[in-house]
């Protein structure tokens, strides 16, 4: 801790930090453009002069840039110095001198860092005279909007775009007070991250493109904290609303989740909520018509929900009250996870590893601070995008600690960059493709899932000869081996990345081994498991048997009811089990937000509300219990919580009448009580009742318009509230105005502080904690290492049979998950379906690059245009997952590969 | 009179090669310093004998040398000829790397010798296409003579030079801004610290000297520290070359003696004033110094002389103000140069100075009010050092706050006459 002296008063702050997050963390407002917590101070702006002086007795002291100077015991600083403030001033006028006057037509007013700025700073009338400059804007994608009139040149996009997500697109142009930010060429943004420029620019240069189609100023919109459900990170996010639409997705900062930012798939991918595609009404296929009232439904349903033949099918995508509500209304015994037997086995490996207590599951801000990491058998940047982002900022740790050596603090940016240039601390990817963080990484093995696993093993091994090696294991891959065992010994924070995407056991088994070999009780090495959708380990932990087991247990079951919860089973396992499961379906109840393949097949339909339309917890991949709560009333009144309808059921089974059916009581307790692996999660949000000084947390900022008006056209009375019975959130603009906790906070607003980076004063410390903790809850409980017991059930290493090819799923971050594919940007950026083969296949079959080829699974005959890949081993064929309606394959897949004849 | 660096310089003769210059003595310092010097001898040398960058700032070469950490045998370091000589009103290296390029290379050689790097680098000026000729076929020459590249002179030292031309920015003459420019970034500046020195090129320890501060070093290694110091007249070591630009009679380079003075630069070395222009003011060291006038004359060009008059040495060569020029266009013209260098980094540079230079544009144009001379006050003040990421824009303000100074009727002028008074002269009024 230093001592430092602000305005002649002494205040205890951090040693080791620069000034500047020292006395934005002290509460002072002091402007600032280029620094950003997340990437440093590089010191271009001058907009954060302070004047600092030599003692106590300098009366003079000089103006210093506070985001360069290091915080130092008995510093002497003056912010309010009169010329400190009147350079401050003059930086303005100097940005405004060409920044257009624009303001009511800019998607950035009432957001806008440099509006709160210039408020901050005081300068008011203008003085510059001559004619500002212009430029021409560009086309950049789907996603970003570009109006480089507005731009200030303060750098952070290509800071954060280049150096941070390691984006190669963007770039400054030119010179002098002509310098231009944008591409080479007008064309779309490459980069996974690109939808954080919206937030990273302090003004209207790069804006929400998404929101723009539905525009909405910020102070307009009702806002509630939700978690994206795109991926299992479980990313924080905050949903805005106006009009019964959701318009806007922003990042939600939780500084042990997300930290700053998210991807553009978690960004854009909401569209699905006001997609056409929606459900809207109850259906009963038998009826005529078929759009039905909640009483006929309710009359329909009576006999099949009390059918004793019943089961009812999960889902990895719904919450955790949804799932339990419906294990509660068809018993403990006839609920199933709707996961494919193989997924299920999966992540009851990753369970019963996790549970053995030889793994910590770091949290994705731990990731960051990794040594040397090791990825086995996924593609970061397509399966978790954000643990790709993660893992960037980790692997220059080491070079960044080397430049701290010489005296280059850590948050000098420009120069710990300059310092480390390209170096990068030890990163090992074994994938079967080349993937996009290949490029970051010493070592990649271009390897089957098996020998993925076979490498895995021998580093277990390697680590610990009591571990089992494999057998028979190429020199080469060894000596590999090898290495990144000594690595990973050497480091002080080794971290293992796995997960589900290749649907290979027997990689998460060598994790496992890995684990134990190269951790202790004190310091249990860190894995991170990569799961397939936003609630699979909230599922898993429930310990339901899988759709091969619903299957099994239907054959014995005549006339019976099925109900699957916000699942396409299709996505789940290959089409014919699936056809064949729903031909033993008596009556097929699906309650889903979208039309899709199961819920085409369902007798009844029911529109279940989405995350934005409902509350509900997920568990992401860390065992992080996580809430999520309605964002809005929907006008339709059907788009109602699959919890809800679920409990309800319930209710009406137990024999309550249409009329008394009640709210549903509190499920989370209910879920904790009966399993107690779930105990932490009732705390994952503040419940129902909580209040800060009697009052709920408004969903609306204080500014919220129209309020009065914008039905006026309907009614010119302006309609009652609705009132939140389920959430301490009110959907008015009244209620406490101070920082809510963390897991309540609907949006980032303060005084003088309308952009999102008034987030700064909801930190405990900048770049730390919302103050009062971050959102969510771990799950899993610390237990102490069972005996040291490794899996020996090693594969062999992958031969090719002749004329039988391994099918591999690749993921895409646009384009493999089943909602964001509603938005239509991400259905722009989505590939165009193809197999990738090896180039010895190629050879072999005399496949020439794009030429049609034949893929066939499971009797399911697929045509791809080929794309070879020298770094494929050969036998393995990569098709894009779930990519234009390749689905229904139950992974791994066995494949013959023939070429078309034209 | 001992002018060590341009000796063997002459008007209209061709380069020295590597024939002609070991004949006159060269690489005698080379042989010197492998075979009898250490490397810290070297730097503890050109430290005693005082020499200051002659690039403009002034900083004691020996001393920022001695910054290198020389702890680690391995370490890889750099050294770098700032030769992107492009201040205006500034010629002087262009004499040294197309008359004796290989007086540079000797001095590269030791000086890097000194501090043990085994790459160097000259950054040169795009423009001087004939210094390029002339530099690339003197360091094949070099090498040819093993003063360049593997155990140089069986020393075991190793040294590799390469010629890199620029793109014709002012801002790569700021060693960091040409650290980037050399890493093929854009040629904006770097903070310091960390000192090149320290990190530098490629993040590695690096010395960047200007082509003028290395020539002297072959010659302060031959004849001593004590010899050095001896030339200069005042508080100052070693020769200068000093340039005299405008309406003088004989416009032009010479060396002297260090502290030789601005009247006998100007009028025993310029031949004086053209016949019917009188002498206003003079920008002593490039177009980033402040204005001496009439009273100065007897100024010494040394760092401490100029100094102590609110100006700089700066490069040494003079850029003359004269009665039949506008100060204000010929500020203007200045101001002009610098928004149009701005690298564009720093907000009150890039922003700033195509302020200040609009504002002089309209004064010129009879636009002007009075109420633009106050702005043009504050941003000469807004404008000084630390206020900006790098030493440019309070540069550019030197001309201008020493021209509100000495010529504000001037500029007042423009402001009550609502034109130029220049501007009949300037048109030829005679043609009416």
């Amino acid at each position: 801790m230093a001592v430092i002296y602000i305005d002649h008063r002494a205040y205890e702050v951090k040693a080791g930090k620069n000034l500047l997050e020292s006395c934005l963390t002290l509460g002072f407002n002091l402007p600032y453009f280029c620094w950003h917590p997340a990437m440093g101070s590089v010191g271009a702006c001058r907009q954060c002069a302070v004047k600092i002086f030599k003692d106590k007795d300098d009366t003079q002291g000089r103006l210093m840039m506070s985001c360069m100077e290091a915080v130092k015991d008995n510093m002497y600083l003056s912010i309010s110095d009169p010329m400190a403030k009147a350079f401050r001033s003059q930086i303005i006028e100097w940005l405004m001198t060409n920044h257009p006057h624009d303001c009511a037509v800019c998607d950035e007013g009432g957001s806008c860092h440099l509006q709160d700025m210039t408020v901050m700073t005081g300068h008011a009338y203008r003085r510059f005279q001559y004619p500002k400059r212009t430029y021409k804007n560009q086309y950049l994608g789907p996603f970003i909007n570009h109006e480089m009139n507005r731009c200030i040149q303060c750098y952070r996009c290509v800071r954060f775009y280049k150096d941070y997500a390691g984006g190669k697109d963007l770039d400054a142009f030119a010179a002098h007070d002509h310098i231009y930010f944008g591409r080479a060429n007008d064309g779309v943004l490459e980069n996974e991250f690109s939808g954080n420029l919206a937030e990273v620019c302090p003004t209207g240069v790069f804006t929400d493109k998404s929101l723009k189609e539905h525009y909405t100023r910020k102070w307009d919109m009702t806002m509630a904290p939700s978690i994206c459900q795109h991926c299992s990170l479980g990313c924080n996010i905050i949903a805005g609303e106006r009009y019964g639409e959701l318009r806007q997705i922003t990042n939600r900062y939780n500084g042990e989740v997300n930290g700053y930012f998210i991807c553009d798939k978690g960004r854009f991918g909401y569209e699905f909520v006001n997609s056409m595609n929606r459900i809207q009404q109850p259906i009963i296929r038998s009826k005529i018509p078929e759009a039905v009232d909640k009483n006929t439904l309710y009359n329909h349903l009576k006999a099949a929900i009390s059918n004793r033949n019943i089961i009812g099918i999960g889902s990895p995508r719904a919450s955790l009250e949804s799932n339990f509500a419906l294990m509660q209304l068809v018993g403990k015994e006839n609920f199933y996870q709707g996961i494919s037997e193989r997924d299920a086995q999966l992540m009851q490996t990753i369970l019963h590893t996790i549970n053995s207590g030889h793994v910590h599951t770091p949290s994705l801000k731990e990731t960051e601070s990794a040594d040397a990491i090791f990825i086995l058998g996924e593609d970061l940047t397509n399966a978790a995008p954000l643990l790709a982002l993660t893992v960037r900022q980790a692997v220059q740790r080491r070079p960044f600690e080397k430049a701290q050596e010489i005296g280059i603090p850590s948050w000098h940016d420009a120069a710990r960059r300059e310092f480390a240039q390209e170096k990068k601390g030890p990163l090992f990817i074994a994938y079967p493709t080349k993937t996009k963080l290949d490029a970051l990484a010493d070592n990649c093995q271009h390897l089957s899932p098996d020998d993925i696993a076979r490498l895995g093993f021998a580093i277990a091994n390697l680590l610990n000869d009591t571990a089992p090696a494999p057998q028979e294991i190429d020199e080469d891959v060894l000596k590999i081996a090898q290495h990144i065992a000594n690595t990973l010994k050497r480091a002080e924070k080794p971290l293992i990345i796995c997960g589900t995407s290749l649907h290979n056991e027997a990689i998460l088994k060598a994790v496992a081994n890995i684990a134990v070999s190269l951790g202790s009780e004190d310091k249990k090495a860190s894995v991170f498991y990569v799961v397939e959708e936003c609630n699979s380990m909230g599922l898993a932990m429930m310990q339901a048997p899988s759709l091969e087991q619903a299957r099994a247990a239907l054959k014995m079951k005549e006339a019976n009811t099925v109900i699957i919860l916000e699942n396409d089973l299709y996505r789940r396992d290959a089409k014919a089990t699936i056809d064949h499961l729903f031909e033993q379906c008596g009556e097929l109840i699906v309650l889903d937000h979208l039309h899709n393949a199961t819920s085409n097949q369902a007798t009844v339909l029911i529109p279940a509300a989405t995350f934005a339309e409902a509350a509900g917890t997920l568990v992401n991949n860390e065992g992080r219990a996580q809430c999520f709560f309605q964002v809005f009333r929907p006008k339709n009144e059907n788009f109602r919580e699959s919890w809800r309808w679920l409990d309800e059921f319930r209710q009406f089974k137990k024999g309550a009448s249409l009329e008394d059916l009640n709210e549903p009581g509190d499920l989370m307790a209910e879920l904790v009580t009966l399993m107690p692996q779930f105990k932490g999660a009732e705390e994952a949000a503040p419940s129902a009742d909580f209040r800060i000084a009697g009052q709920k947390i408004p969903r609306e900022p204080h500014r919220y318009s129209g309020r009065t008006a914008m039905l006026a056209n309907i009614q010119v009375s302006e309609p009652k509230p609705p009132e939140d019975s389920d959430s301490p959130l009110s959907y008015t603009m009244e209620g406490y105005r101070g920082i809510p906790p963390a897991p309540l906070t609907p949006f980032f607003w303060s005084p003088g502080w309308n952009s999102v980076q008034s987030v700064n004063k909801y930190q405990e410390e900048i770049g730390g904690a919302i103050r009062g903790g971050d959102t969510g809850k771990r799950l899993f409980q610390k237990v102490s290492a069972v005996e040291k017991i490794f899996f020996d059930d090693i594969p062999t290493a992958y031969q090719a049979l002749p004329g039988e090819w391994l099918v591999i799923p690749l993921q895409h971050i646009f384009g493999s998950e089943e909602l964001s594919i509603y938005t239509h940007g991400i259905a722009e950026r989505t590939p165009h379906p193809y197999a990738v083969i090896s180039r010895q296949d190629a050879e072999d079959l005399n496949i020439n690059e794009n030429q049609s080829i034949r893929v066939t699974i499971a009797e399911q005959d697929y045509e791809l245009p080929a794309t070879i890949r020298n770094e494929l081993p050969s036998g393995l064929v990569g098709i894009p997952d779930h990519v234009s309606g390749l689905s229904g394959i139950s992974w791994p897949a066995k494949g013959i590969l023939k070429t078309i004849a034209s | 009179m001992e002018r060590p660096l341009t000796q063997h310089i002459s008007a209209n003769h061709p380069w020295l090669n590597l024939k002609d210059y070991t004949a006159v003595g060269g690489y005698q310092a080379v042989h010197r310093a492998l075979k009898s010097f250490t490397p810290q001898e070297i730097t503890k040398t050109v430290q005693d004998s005082e020499l200051r960058g002659r690039g403009g700032a002034g900083f004691n070469t020996g001393m920022k040398w001695s910054f290198v950490p020389m702890d680690d045998a391995t370490q890889t370091k750099y050294l770098i000829a700032n030769a992107d000589e492009m201040e205006p009103g500034t010629f002087k290296d262009r004499l040294l790397l197309e008359g004796n390029p290989h007086q540079l290379i000797e001095g590269m050689i030791v000086s890097a010798y000194a501090i043990q790097a085994n790459t160097s680098y000259i950054f040169l000026r795009w423009a001087y296409k004939k210094a390029a000729r002339i530099i690339k076929e003197a360091i094949n020459e070099a090498y040819a003579a093993g003063y360049l590249g593997k155990n140089i002179l069986g020393s075991g030292f190793n040294l590799e030079m390469h010629l890199h031309t620029g793109v014709g920015r002012y801002i790569c003459g700021e060693e960091t801004a040409l650290l980037n420019a050399l890493e093929g970034k854009r040629a904006t500046p770097r903070t310091k610290p960390p000192f090149p020195q320290v990190s530098g090129l490629f993040g590695k320890p690096t010395i960047v000297n200007n082509v003028e501060t290395l020539c002297n070093i072959p010659h302060i290694i031959n004849n001593g520290a004590a010899w050095f110091k001896a030339l200069g007249l005042g508080a100052d070591a070693g020769t200068k070359l000093y340039g005299v630009s405008g309406q003088v009679n004989e416009p032009g380079l010479w060396e002297l003696p260090m502290g030789t003075t601005v009247r006998e630069l100007l009028e025993e070395h310029a031949g004086g004033m053209k016949p019917g222009f009188q002498f206003r003011g003079a920008l002593p060291g490039g177009a980033s110094t402040d204005f001496l006038v009439t009273e100065h004359l007897d100024v010494k060009m040394d760092y401490q002389s100029v100094a102590a008059v609110g100006s700089r040495l700066g490069t040494g060569t003079m850029i003359i103000l004269d009665d039949h020029t506008c100060p204000v266009g010929f500020i203007h013209n200045l101001e002009h140069f610098f928004a149009q260098e701005s690298c564009g980094w720093c907000t009150p540079c890039r922003e700033g100075l195509p302020w200040t230079e609009k504002i002089l544009l309209s004064l010129e144009n009879g636009q002007g009010r009075l109420e633009d001379l106050e702005l043009l006050e504050t941003h000469t003040k807004h404008l000084g050092p630390g206020s900006t990421f790098c030493a440019l824009a309070p540069g550019a303000m030197e001309p201008l706050q020493s021209g509100l100074k000495y010529f504000r009727e001037d500029f007042e002028k423009h402001i009550h006459e609502k034109k130029c008074p220049w501007d009949e002269e300037r048109n030829g009024s005679h043609l009416h």
